[in-house]
């Protein structure tokens, strides 16, 4: 039991299963899946599906995080991604040619590619904090995702676009597969070669991993332009999904659910060492709340309310000082004949 | 006489402002008048007070990531309890200001006690004083409290025909406060040592959970009282006021030429930090045909610039320590 107890996909699933149980206890009907068209549909199904690009970010953001980094850039690079798909497809003569869409697709990912290079730069080379280097790309990077929609919001009616963010695949929305696919690549990238190790041991101390011959200066760099890349493609997944790019709105807030996400699925952000698995569960979590709070009803102004207190609750889990104050307090309850020996002596 | 190493990213700045105002007052007519320069003032007088508060922050090594909440929830109570309630503005103000301070006060004891990084707990705070906003009421809410609009519109005459808002006077008030609690008081000089060293400032014997309890204290009272001057300037109270201002105040504090690692930094370069914020927008409101988000990627810019010399200044000092 302890040794279940001790895994660190321990308390993220059962809060994760808490919030199911709850949904399920409110509206009874939550698990269940109708067939409908060949495609499923459900709550579980829209939590995967508008949890898609949350998770992307998260993976992304965990590998930074690893490094003892941050990257606050990810909701700009959703937005320009966005906006540089829609805007290509728009321009183009047939909206529907699948080169054009092949084409649009690869020059938003090899331009988020680029914006996650310069975060590495920054971070790598020119050695600035990263709050701080991903701070000028999160300012700059509305104002260029504004510049390339011209301010407006660019529709597109391409159905072969849309059917990246909405479509469907073997019954089940097509952004699970891409979500899917850039996970396993992670995984096997990070558990099955000596690439997650060299991560950790930059984040843990990069001087040191330096003296031991690994080339922290480019894993760091990998690690922001896999982010970038991360946050590109969950750009793509949105603005599909609603065949269009705002560039003011897009990815809002990302940055911060992201980093939620990553320190619930049990990332430090101390670096040093990361959980991809737990990331994509806090993810989850944070969108299964949202879909809570839309559910039962509560204002979805209140979201923000909880989501700030569950970062707190989180964090003082986290922190060995609160931990070891509740510990204190704890022992004391345990024994209360001393303390009522301690009052009587004194 | 060679210029000490330290005043040059302010130096930087100042002549930076200087030369951004001269190549806009020989680009444009009517660019070179004392209403421009003042009119820096009133339209950014909230910046400009809780760029002060941030700067303190910064000083002593940490972020504060909740002002444009605070400012937003600021404007919304005060709305809410003037307009709704019909509560007199001599309360609510004051009670704003003290809420503010509670709020900055619980961050900063949750970031000292508890040892977490300033970053996550006043992220954290930032939902929250964004939620509660929403709590209160989704919608704007207008005021036409007499006292509000007569602080609004209120101009105090200077020679020459222009003229300054109260508010703009609050924030000159303020930052001179902030230029003497700095550098001539023995709070100030706690921040420089707890932004120089938190392990040194300990060992020294300096209060450092009194001063860094403070620092989230004061940001908190600046937020607040930026949020009032918010209130006089937009004479509404809305959740969605100062969205991203954070990263404003940062900038505006980082261009002043404050070190984000802390102990390094003037307040007067943060005044000037969001001169220059000011100049970039009036420059492109005179252009006319540049779009506003020009100004964020200028910002950027600008930002990235004075990351980078002050990075080339702070590796050139520690190479001449070794």
């Amino acid at each position: 039991m302890s040794v279940v107890m001790k895994h660190h996909l321990f308390w993220p699933l059962c809060v994760l299963a808490v919030l199911l149980l709850f949904n399920l206890c409110y509206s009874p009907d939550f698990f269940s899946i109708t067939v409908h068209d060949g495609h499923l549909y459900g709550s579980l199904i829209d939590i995967l599906n508008f949890g898609a690009p949350l998770i992307l970010v998260a993976i992304g953001m965990t590998l930074v995080v690893a490094t003892k980094g941050i990257d606050l850039s990810v909701g700009s690079i959703v937005a320009i991604s966005g906006a540089i798909a829609c805007l290509s497809i728009s321009r183009g003569a047939d909206e529907n040619s699948m080169g054009l869409i092949l084409t649009s697709v690869l020059l938003a990912a090899g331009l988020s590619l680029m914006l996650g290079a310069w975060n590495g730069l920054l971070v790598s080379m020119a050695g600035i904090q990263p709050i701080i280097a991903t701070l000028i790309l999160m300012v700059a990077g509305r104002g260029i995702a504004q510049l390339i929609t011209g301010g407006q919001i660019i529709t597109v009616t391409s159905t072969k676009y849309a059917y990246i963010g909405s479509g469907s695949l073997a019954a089940l929305p097509f952004s699970i597969f891409v979500v899917a696919l850039v996970l396993v690549i992670a995984l096997l990238l990070t558990r099955r070669t000596a690439l997650g190790l060299f991560i950790e041991s930059v984040g843990c101390n990069p001087a040191a991993s330096k003296m031991s011959g690994i080339r922290a200066h480019l894993v760091i760099l990998a690690v922001y332009v896999f982010c970038g890349l991360c946050a590109g493609i969950a750009g793509l997944l949105l603005s599909s999904n609603v065949s269009s790019a705002d560039g003011n709105n897009a990815g809002l807030w990302y940055e911060l659910d992201a980093i939620l996400a990553v320190v619930i699925g049990g990332t430090s952000l101390n670096g040093g060492r990361f959980y991809l698995t737990g990331t994509v569960i806090g993810a989850l979590i944070i969108q299964t709340l949202t879909t809570t709070i839309y559910m039962i009803g509560v204002p979805p102004e209140i979201t923000l309310v909880v989501k700030a207190c569950v970062v707190l609750a989180v964090c003082l889990i986290q922190s060995d000082t609160f931990r070891a104050a509740i510990a204190a307090r704890w022992k004391s309850r345990h024994y209360p004949a001393e303390k009522e020996m301690s009052r009587h002596a004194s | 006489m060679p210029l000490n190493r330290k005043y040059i990213p302010i130096v930087v700045t100042i002549l930076l402002f200087i030369v951004m105002f001269t190549a806009g007052s020989f680009r444009y007519t009517g660019f070179f008048s004392l209403q421009v320069l003042m009119n820096l003032l009133v339209d950014n007088a909230f910046l400009l007070i809780t760029a002060v508060g941030m700067s303190f922050v910064i000083l002593s090594g940490g972020i504060d990531l909740s002002v444009g909440s605070v400012i937003a929830l600021s404007t919304m109570v005060s709305a809410s309890l003037v307009q709704q309630q019909g509560w007199p503005p001599a309360v609510v103000i004051p009670l704003v200001l003290l809420m503010g301070a509670v709020f900055g006060t619980i961050m900063g004891a949750i970031i000292h006690y508890f040892a977490i990084q300033p970053f996550i707990v006043t992220l954290a705070g930032m939902f929250l004083a964004r939620g509660l906003c929403y709590v209160i009421s989704i919608d704007t809410i207008t005021i036409d409290n007499t006292f509000y609009t007569a602080m609004a519109q209120t101009r105090i005459p200077l020679p020459g025909g222009s003229f300054l808002s109260i508010s703009a006077v609050i924030a000159i008030l303020v930052v001179a406060a902030a230029i003497f609690t700095a550098h001539y008081t023995r709070f100030g000089r706690n921040v420089y040592a707890l932004g120089g060293s938190e392990q040194s400032a300990l060992l020294m014997g300096l209060p450092v959970a009194r001063t860094k309890v403070l620092v989230y204290t004061l940001s908190g009272l600046c937020s607040a009282l930026a949020g009032v001057v918010f209130t006089f300037y937009m004479l509404s109270g809305y959740g969605l006021h100062a969205v991203g201002f954070e990263l404003d105040t940062i900038a505006a504090v980082v261009i002043g030429g404050t070190l984000l690692t802390g102990g390094v930094g003037y307040v007067l370069g943060t005044f000037f930090g969001v001169l220059i914020q000011g100049v970039i927008q009036t420059i492109i409101s005179f252009e006319g045909t540049l779009s506003s988000w020009w100004t964020k990627i200028v910002i950027g810019l600008l930002l990235f610039i004075f990351i980078l010399l002050q990075r080339v200044l702070s590796s050139r000092r520690l190479t001449l320590k070794e």
